[in-house]
């Protein structure tokens, strides 16, 4: 009999456990955010003084633009987090964009490459695979290996449409990450890819296009035209918690633009 | 001795099956050793202090896996804690109770198929039947991992079972005892081996996963409490590596993780071998 | 799966009948009831388990169908470009089929061999000693989680192969079926061994006697009289190898091709589920269900093959 109790008592437990799981996200005193990779770094640490300052929870879930922007609207997170603006049929349904800042999108190669810069226009002729040696670009002979990232990161989608290459990419690897690119290009001597500039290390090289450089004044007044804007997405009728809206508040406000800055973006406002 | 009769062609099978077999078993070795070495060289310098007690700042771009170190042991135990009366309840049921052939060949049959599904599909599953409903969080995870490991343990406990030798049960059952006491009081503690084994075995396919847990206890890096822990969405240090690896390119932290669980691996298996050797011994005295 | 757990509580206690355990409420009967309930709570854990391959089965064809209907099943299985965000979506997966495929077969290929051979020389040649050396270290190969396998395929693997056959990226095919290869070795071995040690010793003794050498009656009597074992290690390889998701996904390259060539950069059907499942939705999602349906549907004939291997090899 007293196994039987143990038993029930263990199912009940399980029920407990899982009731909490459900309510996880939504109470007062925290912020859930889910979304766009590319803006790990920037809302990391926009969560991480908010948290030390406020003592609110916040959570993020790095999971990708197009996840992130559906999870809001399941209303299984506070903020959406896109690295693309919303399209027609995202508004439709009611969610409404904030601009958080903007960021460039560095076109980026090994850095044993001699090519050292690109027009926007051969940047599209290679991804389209119109030109394929890098000796057509004064490189050396050899084939162009072009790394992109998977469909619905806010990264290629900002990409394809600044350069004008939607659907017709010739991708050699199709990656999940920003940081996964990376690490490729800086394998590959004869690779080339496209990364947030916040997350851009040293162990590739930016390329400047049309001879600008992917630097923060560059994007800041618009001269260097690969970039794309970090968005906060919110369910328009409806109101935010109490943690969350103090949250988009914060990260909306000039106290902000300091930590924006460090993590390599440019604040909206 | 009998080589000078062989005719050539024999010699010719004799020793290109020889040199085959040694050369394949010398791959195989130098594979295991060479996997083992380069994990470890990489990543034991990479494991201080600092990595194993802090958390990961994004303020101070400092990185550490404490939060996946204790994800991992909150999502162990809760996992343990529902699948082990399962997996028993079920393999005693099999074992001292079915007497339907049919329900035990269903079951049985069940369990196999459990064994064979890869653990893509119970991530999938485990999303639409528990991340939807509750949320992404360890919790899900945990009972997505209920559900895989219920075969290992099932098994594992079932063989035990088996061992127990008859004559204990029919003693038992004639000095009176009734089946529920026979089975508390004679078999079970006659089977501790199996179900340890089945635990040792499912601990280290815990450890191990990764795409059953991506889409169903995520891959955030905060420090919780249990109940907490369980609500939300954490990586384990498997999860951590993956996200470290592939999202962040942070090698050295991706593969001090892995050197960790290179260890847990090979103690694991010591502990596994250790427990089946100590019972065999103990059951032949 | 509430449903499911109702349904099997109903099923236990109609054996019970409340009014006659009511009416005789003495000492023995009682205790009978009670025997009765602890007999119906393991037959509710056993059935359980009969659950959750239900649950998994019906989840999986509810969810997967309705992609398969929208895009005709033909089209679906023999398409042969799959682009699921273009604005005009294709959804394909003989890419993904062929990939998943010839990936398995390429790491039976180099897989089965080595570890046969090695299985053979640990069962029958190798001293005790190195026998249980070897075994451990099988044991531990087993145990490492595929993620490390991905992570040295994807730093050592993969420039590897780029500069050793001087293709332009080492992110293929053929990682992923070296990685798979690596993967499958252990089960492969463990089975085998298994099987050939079980061989009586009175077939080898025989061939012995008639003049055969040791080698000659592994391979000539040994080997035929596991052959079930081994053959049923060989399937518990294959349905391991096409299986295996995160070790591959690091590997491969993802790019969603025919696979033409060894050194095309694919996607298998586990790694298109893992890569595009976080931010798919509406019939992308779908798709990508019937995709999992599609692997399920692989692996129950693996399984189906697996059993009926192993029951012949029990018999």
């Amino acid at each position: 009999m007293k196994k039987m109790i143990a038993m029930v008592m263990l199912a009940v437990m399980a029920m407990f456990a899982l009731a909490g799981c459900g309510g996880g996200g939504k109470t007062v005193g925290s912020v859930s955010t889910d979304g766009s990779t590319s803006m790990e770094k920037v809302i990391g640490a926009l969560g991480e003084s908010f948290q030390n300052e406020t003592g609110i929870r916040f959570t993020y879930n790095p999971t990708g633009s197009g996840s992130g922007i559906k999870a809001v609207q399941e209303g299984r997170c506070d903020i959406g987090l896109s690295s693309r603006e919303l399209k027609k049929s995202e508004q439709d349904r009611g969610l409404k964009a904030t601009v958080l800042a903007y960021d460039g999108i560095a076109v980026i190669v090994n850095p044993n490459n001699p090519v050292s810069d690109l027009g926007l226009e051969k940047v599209a002729q290679i991804y389209r695979g119109e030109i394929t040696n890098w000796s057509q670009l004064g490189g050396s002979n050899a084939e162009i290996v072009l790394i992109g990232r998977e469909a619905g990161s806010g990264t290629r989608d900002g990409f394809e449409s600044i350069t004008n290459t939607k659907d017709g990419c010739k991708y050699r690897q199709e990656l999940t990450s920003t940081g996964d690119v990376i690490t490729t290009v800086a394998q590959n001597p004869n690779a080339i890819g496209y990364a947030s500039v916040a997350s851009v290390k040293d162990s590739v090289k930016a390329l400047t296009i049309n001879g600008i450089a992917a630097n923060e004044a560059n994007i800041k007044d618009g001269s260097y035209v690969v970039q794309r804007p970090f968005v906060l997405v919110t369910k328009g009728d409806v109101k935010l918690t109490e943690g969350a809206q103090k949250f988009f508040d914060y990260i909306t406000s000039s106290a902000a633009h300091g930590i924006i800055s460090a993590a390599g973006v440019v604040p909206a406002n | 001795m009998l080589n000078q009769s062989l005719s050539k062609k024999r010699k010719g099978f004799e020793l290109l099956m020889r040199t085959l077999m040694i050369a394949s078993a010398i791959l195989t070795a130098v594979l295991v050793v060479f996997l083992l070495v380069y994990v470890l060289l990489e990543g034991v310098p990479n494991i201080t202090w600092e990595l194993l007690s802090g958390k990961p700042s994004y303020l101070t771009e400092r990185i550490g896996i404490l939060p996946d170190i204790v994800n991992t042991i909150y999502i162990v135990l809760a996992t343990m804690l529902i699948v082990l009366p399962l997996g028993v309840g079920a393999a005693i049921y099999l074992t001292e109770y079915a007497s339907d052939r049919k329900i035990v060949g269903m079951i049985e049959y069940a369990a196999e198929t459990l064994s064979g599904i890869p653990s893509i599909i119970y991530g999938l599953v485990g999303m639409l039947l528990f991340s939807n409903s509750m949320g992404t969080c360890l919790m899900a995870g945990a009972l997505t991992l209920v559900i895989m490991n219920l075969p290992t343990i099932m098994r594992t406990t079932q063989e035990s079972l088996k061992t127990v030798p008859q004559s204990y049960r029919e003693g038992a059952f004639g000095l009176g005892a009734g089946k529920w006491r026979v089975i508390r009081t004679v078999v079970l503690p006659g089977c501790v081996d199996g179900i340890v084994t089945g635990c040792i075995l499912s601990v280290g396919r815990i450890l191990g996963e990764s795409a059953a847990l991506l889409f169903t206890a995520g891959f955030a890096h905060a420090l919780n409490g249990l109940i907490n822990g369980l609500a939300s969405p954490g990586a384990t240090l498997t999860v951590a590596l993956y996200v470290y690896a592939k999202e962040q390119g942070e090698f050295g932290v991706a593969f001090a993780i892995a050197a960790i669980l290179m260890i847990l691996t090979v103690l694991i298996n010591f502990a596994a071998t250790f427990v089946q050797s100590h019972y065999t011994k103990r059951r032949r005295v | 799966m509430p449903i499911k757990e109702n349904t099997n509580k109903n099923r236990t206690m109609r054996k019970i009948d409340p009014l006659q355990s009511l009416n005789s409420w003495d000492k023995k009967s009682r205790h009978q009831t009670i025997e009765h309930i602890i007999h119906g709570i393991f037959l509710l854990l056993g059935l359980i388990a009969v659950g959750c391959v239900l649950v998994i089965t019906v989840y999986l064809v509810i969810s997967g169908i309705p992609a398969i209907r929208e895009i005709g099943l033909f089209d679906f299985l023999f398409g042969e470009e799959w682009a699921s965000t273009a604005a005009e979506a294709r959804y394909g997966i003989l890419p993904f089929i062929l990939t998943s495929i010839y990936g398995t077969l390429g790491a039976i290929v180099i897989g089965v061999p080595i570890g046969f051979m090695t299985a053979v020389y640990l069962s029958k040649l190798a001293s005790p000693r190195v026998k249980s050396v070897m075994q451990s270290a099988v044991s531990m190969l087993a145990g490492i989680p595929s993620v490390v396998y991905g992570l040295v395929g994807m730093l050592v693997l993969v420039p590897g192969i780029r500069k050793v056959f001087d293709v332009p990226d080492g992110a293929s095919l053929l990682a992923a079926i070296v990685v798979l290869a690596i993967m499958i070795l252990p089960s492969i071995i463990k089975m085998s061994v298994t099987a050939l040690d079980a061989v009586p010793k009175e077939y080898e003794d025989a061939s012995f006697a008639l003049g055969a050498t040791p080698i000659e009656t592994y391979f000539k009597v040994s080997v035929p009289a596991a052959k079930s074992g081994i053959a049923a290690a060989v399937v518990l390889g294959v349905g391991r190898a096409i299986g295996e998701a995160m070790a591959v996904m690091m590997v491969a390259g993802n790019v969603p091709n025919m696979p033409d060539s060894l050194f095309q950069s694919v996607r298998f059907l586990t790694t298109a589920v893992a890569s595009e499942m976080a931010y798919s939705s509406g019939l992308q999602q779908q798709a990508l269900f019937s995709i999992a349906l599609v692997l399920f549907f692989f692996i129950m004939l693996i399984n189906a093959a697996l059993n009926f291997l192993l029951k012949r090899e029990k018999e």
